[in-house]
């Protein structure tokens, strides 16, 4: 019954996917060749204006585009020209860091929000106002502060992943069921044993859940704040890729960063199952 | 009034007669004036030693008119004496002269990826940075704003800039005052209006009210060539037409899209919409002003002060580059060395209409403007006086402005002036030089003269 609904649910996944590339195919294909161009004059022009190709690429164009790129993601010409691979590489690095940092802010001080409630009421309204900044409000600021571009790219990761951590360790940490903390008292466990063996465990699904919201917004971010500074990255390929109007490129780009945050999101995933526990 | 002509000599004429430096009945005399001064000179050092020492005797009496009187009661020689005793003009000399050791050697410079950024780019390829014992980084960076920020917080050491910025980051207009210097000019001309393939009959600029325009930056020559232009025509650029300030490579795709009218801005772009059949080429610059200055080698005055050897180094380079660029036979050779992804990322053929001045318009005509763009890397004070005049027109700076002053400490002519001689270019002998932009003549001497003058102009 199950194989048979998976193997039912791809079937229409494939059609959707064909009718998909179908209609793109359609919708670029190229309309009716300029007439009474001169030879010369049509040297200097791109197929746009001579052959009436479509502005927009056809799903061809972007596979065969894709393919060159599959083959040598990891080239290296120079500070400008790197590959897809290496580009890709740069932008996990500045997420995995910042998000690192941000875990190492969030759980530790979302902990001591969720087992206090003094110290909840007073961080709260601080909380609330960071917490919607926009991201890239924050760019300008972190360059001008402090000075380094790449820093400044992490810096924005860890300052908008560490809300969603934070407030989710600190409802997981508050919302302990209050008889598991009872029977710890009665059994004498101290403080530090008791956030151990007993919070923590319980409040490891919520605390995860935080986690998978933060690592997707990190890697949301990362793709702007890098199209913003520059240099290196996925973010910096697109806005390259954009200048040279070369939207196949871009397209490729977008598929990239979306097949990552998925993949990424997927671990976290995994990880929340793995402390989940059955009631 | 160059470093290279003698201060000490209280006869010279102040003002520009019939050549340049206002000496010589006409320019052909004053060239070859020039050639035998060039040529009487014995070393190196007799020449450095004429250039320090006349540079302290500018510093030391900046208006000629003192200088004069001073000159006059005591003699040439008694002053020259009498200044060596307050500066040790020998050693001063000999600092200058020999240039003495890079204190850095690994530099970043940021580039905009527009075909005016050519010698700055062109240069990391073709070798022109190593051999001047440098390893420079080019590095490709997302807007103006970004390389500014940049480049004030010193990631990069030098960088690509419009003409007008490091204008208005001396002063302050739209960022913090922070003195800025610019020893370079990049390119001349090189810019073009595109309208929209739609309005190919328009081609008269009294039909365009309410049209939407595109300019990459607030500070720029686009900005204040487009203004002028429409003002030219009988057009009030805030009331009459939107200008917005939009990325490049968005003026393309808006100007397919429908979302603008038309642009000035800068090259691949303009022959990028002619090239995908969206735009066509309505005028270029230089048919505005013929020689008008648009982008600039820019770097800070800390980095001129502290790294004064690589400073020197760098700024050589790029001279050179510009030279190179500058000859026509070279720009095809040009043209392919910066099309790849790591620098413009273009198709050759674009860059290639582009710096031999031969392309399509858009209109189905094949023109020849050998000077489409050009390499010229002297920073004429009075094209700053100029930026600053339009500044003003548009309410970008207020009040009384020291027009010469700020021209005199932000373009670097002296600096230009010697390493053009060293890289073997003859330089002109002057800092300013009057221009007309569409018919008007410009004097740099009477900028608010000039400024009153105009109809059109933000009340203020």
């Amino acid at each position: 019954m199950t194989s048979s609904l998976r193997f039912r649910a791809a079937v229409v996944s494939i059609v959707l996917l064909a009718a998909f590339l179908g209609i793109w195919h359609l919708a670029t294909r190229p309309t009716s060749a300029a007439t009474n161009m001169s030879p010369e004059y049509a040297k200097l022009m791109g197929l746009t204006a001579t052959q009436g190709k479509s502005a927009m690429p056809g799903p061809l164009d972007v596979g065969a585009k894709l393919w060159e790129h599959l083959r040598q993601p990891f080239y290296d010409n120079g500070p400008n020209d790197k590959g897809l691979g290496i580009q890709l590489g740069y932008s996990i690095a500045r997420v995995g860091l910042g998000y690192l940092l941000a875990v190492m802010v969030a759980i530790p001080l979302g902990f001591l929000i969720g087992m206090s409630p003094l110290i909840s009421k007073a961080l709260d309204p601080f909380i609330q106002v960071l917490k919607p900044i926009s991201p890239l409000a924050w760019m300008p600021l972190a360059l001008y502060t402090i000075k380094d571009s790449s820093i400044s790219a992490i810096f924005v990761i860890f300052i908008c992943s560490v809300w969603p951590m934070l407030l989710n360790t600190a409802f997981g940490v508050a919302s302990v069921r209050k008889e598991w903390i009872n029977v710890a008292r009665t059994l004498e466990v101290g403080t530090v044993r008791r956030a151990f063996t007993v919070i923590l465990p319980a409040a490891a699904p919520t605390i995860l859940t935080g986690m998978r919201i933060s690592i997707g917004i990190a890697w949301l971010v990362i793709v702007a704040a890098e199209m913003l500074v520059g240099g290196t990255g996925i973010g910096y390929f697109v806005w390259n890729e954009w200048n040279n109007l070369s939207i196949t490129n871009v397209i490729i780009a977008i598929l990239m960063i979306g097949i990552v945050g998925m993949l990424l999101d997927q671990i976290l995933a995994r990880f929340t199952r793995m402390v989940t526990f059955p009631e | 009034m160059s470093t290279f002509d003698n201060p000490f000599d209280p006869n010279r004429g102040l003002h520009a007669g019939g050549c340049s430096c206002g000496q010589h009945v006409s320019e052909a005399d004053h060239q070859a004036a020039q050639l035998q001064a060039q040529s009487a000179i014995e070393s190196e050092q007799k020449r450095y030693e004429g250039v320090v020492a006349s540079a302290v005797m500018r510093a030391m009496f900046p208006q000629d008119v003192a200088r004069r009187a001073f000159l006059k009661s005591v003699g040439a020689a008694t002053a020259a004496a009498a200044l060596s005793q307050f500066f040790p003009l020998k050693t001063a000399t000999e600092a200058f002269a020999q240039g003495g050791p890079l204190e850095k050697k690994d530099l970043k410079v940021g580039f905009i990826p527009i075909t005016c950024a050519t010698p700055i780019i062109m240069a990391a390829p073709m070798g022109f940075y190593s051999k001047n014992g440098l390893n420079v980084e080019v590095i490709k960076t997302a807007g103006w704003a970004v390389i500014r920020d940049k480049t004030l917080n010193k990631e990069y050491d030098a960088a690509h800039m419009l003409s007008p910025m490091p204008l208005a980051i001396t002063m302050g207009a739209g960022s913090n005052p922070i003195p800025y210097t610019m020893p370079a000019v990049e390119n001349i001309n090189g810019q073009a209006i595109t309208l929209s393939v739609k309005h190919k009959d328009k081609r008269d600029p009294k039909s365009w009210k309410g049209f939407k325009f595109a300019v990459p930056f607030d500070y720029s020559m686009h900005n204040y060539l487009l203004r002028y232009y429409l003002a030219e025509h009988g057009l009030d650029p805030d009331t009459d037409v939107q200008i917005r300030a939009v990325p490049p490579p968005e003026m393309v795709a808006n100007l397919r899209a429908d979302n603008i009218d038309g642009f000035l801005g800068p090259d691949p772009m303009n022959q990028r919409a002619v090239f995908d059949g969206a735009g066509f080429i309505h005028i270029l610059t230089k048919d505005i002003w013929e020689g008008h200055p648009c982008c600039a080698f820019a770097a800070s005055k800390e980095f001129v002060t502290t790294m004064p050897n690589t400073y020197g180094a760098l700024l050589k380079s790029i001279i050179e580059a510009t030279a190179y660029a500058h000859k026509a036979e070279n720009r095809k050779e040009i043209a392919n060395a910066i099309a790849p992804a790591n620098y413009l990322n273009q198709p050759p053929i674009v860059l290639e209409q582009i710096l031999t001045g031969t392309f399509a318009d858009g209109l189905g005509n094949i023109v020849t403007q050998p000077n489409r763009v050009d390499f010229d890397p002297f920073p004429w004070q009075s094209f700053a006086v100029w930026i600053m005049t339009q500044m003003k027109r548009w309410g970008q700076i207020k009040g009384d402005i020291d027009y010469a002053g700020i021209a005199a400490q932000v373009y670097l002519a002296t600096d230009a002036t010697r390493l053009m001689k060293e890289a073997g270019l003859t330089p002109p002998t002057t800092t300013t030089k009057s221009f007309s932009v569409m018919g008007k003549n410009f004097d740099p001497a009477k900028p608010e003269e000039y400024l009153n003058s105009f109809k059109i102009r933000k009340a203020s």
